[in-house]
């Protein structure tokens, strides 16, 4: 198959104009903005100290690159967020662009690593007790 | 009427402002502009050498600065074509020898004679390319589809922004259509979409371009090969003109039969 290809392809298969225009790209971002592996390196893990004030994250899957609108850059983060602390009331996955199903309507709060599940695959978690979630729904 | 003043430049050594320079001075002269192209390399003079003016260059610019001459006494008319002169640059001076400012009064002077002044700028950053670019209005950025030279054009374009020169237009030089086709070389659309700036010519790689560096006699006298018609096409863009696209053919036939003959060798 990959003989056909080739043969019906106006590329020649040898494609390093595709490199070079990737590297360019990944040059010129980093030329313009002026901002070394070090200080990205800074800005991620006081950015993760902060989110994880108001939500909990899932650190090890935030995505974190620098990339180009014309000629200004952008910051672009994308963070996968596992649930947002209101005190201890979790918010209804509806609400949230989760990968995770919680079932709201048990008693049960559980608290998960993957995101990756449905409510059979979860690993078995200690709940907190019930009489702790009827005292938030109070305020 | 005042005349425009425009910098041809690149940041990267050697991707072909003075090459631009000069066909676009006998291009633009040819349509009956007056033109001065300015020689602003100071100390790697080369505008001289590549119109074929050097055995006539006896003042140069940096004297008229100094007052050791007039303007008229510095510049070369050149006799094959009317209405084209050459400012040189000093061979043996460096570029701290002028100032931007005593570069900007040097243009101003120049502006009312002329409609078109162009400076064939130094590579680089510093003080050459400051010199060079003090005085114009517009600048015309040269690159070669190389990352390298892109690089460089996208700093100069910055450069040149926060100067506030405009419009900046870009030449993309030495293209190869082949490699282009094949995959190995960077794209119009790929520079374009890095360096987001108006294209206004793209010249193909062309050997008759080292013929006439060698001869002294830019290509433009007598447009015949492409890189010539290229250089003819930006001038009239340069004017305002709508100037349709070259065809930058391959030369070869696409398709299965062609690529069978690729892949086997033939």
């Amino acid at each position: 198959m990959d003989f056909f290809k080739r043969l019906l392809s106006a590329n020649g298969g040898k494609g390093s104009a595709q490199e070079a225009n990737k590297r360019l790209i990944s040059i010129l971002i980093h030329d313009r903005t002026d901002i070394s592996p070090q200080l990205l390196e800074n800005l991620r893990e006081e950015m993760i100290a902060v989110l994880k004030k108001y939500m909990e994250i899932d650190e090890s899957n935030i995505e974190m690159d620098l990339d180009h609108a014309g000629r200004a850059a952008a910051l672009v983060v994308n963070v996968p967020i596992l649930r947002i602390r209101r005190g201890n009331t979790p918010i209804p996955d509806a609400d949230l662009d989760l990968d995770l199903e919680v079932d709201v309507e048990a008693d049960v709060d559980v608290d998960v690593e993957e995101t990756d599940s449905s409510p059979d695959s979860l690993p078995s978690v200690p709940a907190e007790p019930a009489g702790t979630q009827n005292a938030n729904e109070s305020r | 009427m005042g005349g425009r003043v425009i910098v041809i430049t690149s940041g990267k050594g050697g991707v072909g402002k003075t090459t631009s320079t000069a066909n676009l001075a006998v291009a633009l002269a040819k349509n009956g502009k007056k033109v001065v192209a300015v020689d602003a390399d100071i100390g790697l003079r080369n505008l001289d050498v590549v119109m074929g003016l050097e055995n006539r260059v006896v003042y140069n610019f940096i004297d008229v600065i100094e007052q050791k001459c007039r303007l008229n006494q510095a510049m070369v008319r050149d006799k094959r074509v009317g209405n084209l002169f050459l400012l040189p640059a000093a061979q043996t001076r460096t570029k701290e020898a002028v100032s931007p400012d005593q570069m900007v009064e040097l243009c101003e002077q120049l502006r009312p004679d002329f409609d078109f002044i162009l400076l064939d700028c130094p590579a680089g950053i510093e003080r050459g390319f400051r010199n060079a670019s003090a005085g114009a209005d517009e600048a015309l950025v040269v690159t070669t589809p190389e990352v390298p030279s892109v690089r460089d054009a996208d700093r100069i374009i910055g450069m040149l922004e926060s100067m506030g020169k405009s419009p900046i237009r870009l030449i993309i030089n030495r293209l190869r259509p082949i490699m282009v086709e094949e995959g190995d070389m960077l794209a119009k659309d790929d520079i374009l979409d890095v360096l987001s700036i108006k294209l206004i010519g793209i010249v193909p790689e062309d050997d008759s371009v080292i013929r006439s560096a060698n001869r002294g006699e830019p290509l433009t006298f007598s447009p015949e090969s492409p890189a010539a018609q290229a250089f003819v096409n930006i001038a009239g863009r340069m004017q305002g003109m709508e100037v349709p696209w070259l065809q930058l053919d391959t030369g070869r036939s696409k398709g299965l039969v062609s690529n069978l003959k690729k892949m086997l060798g033939l």
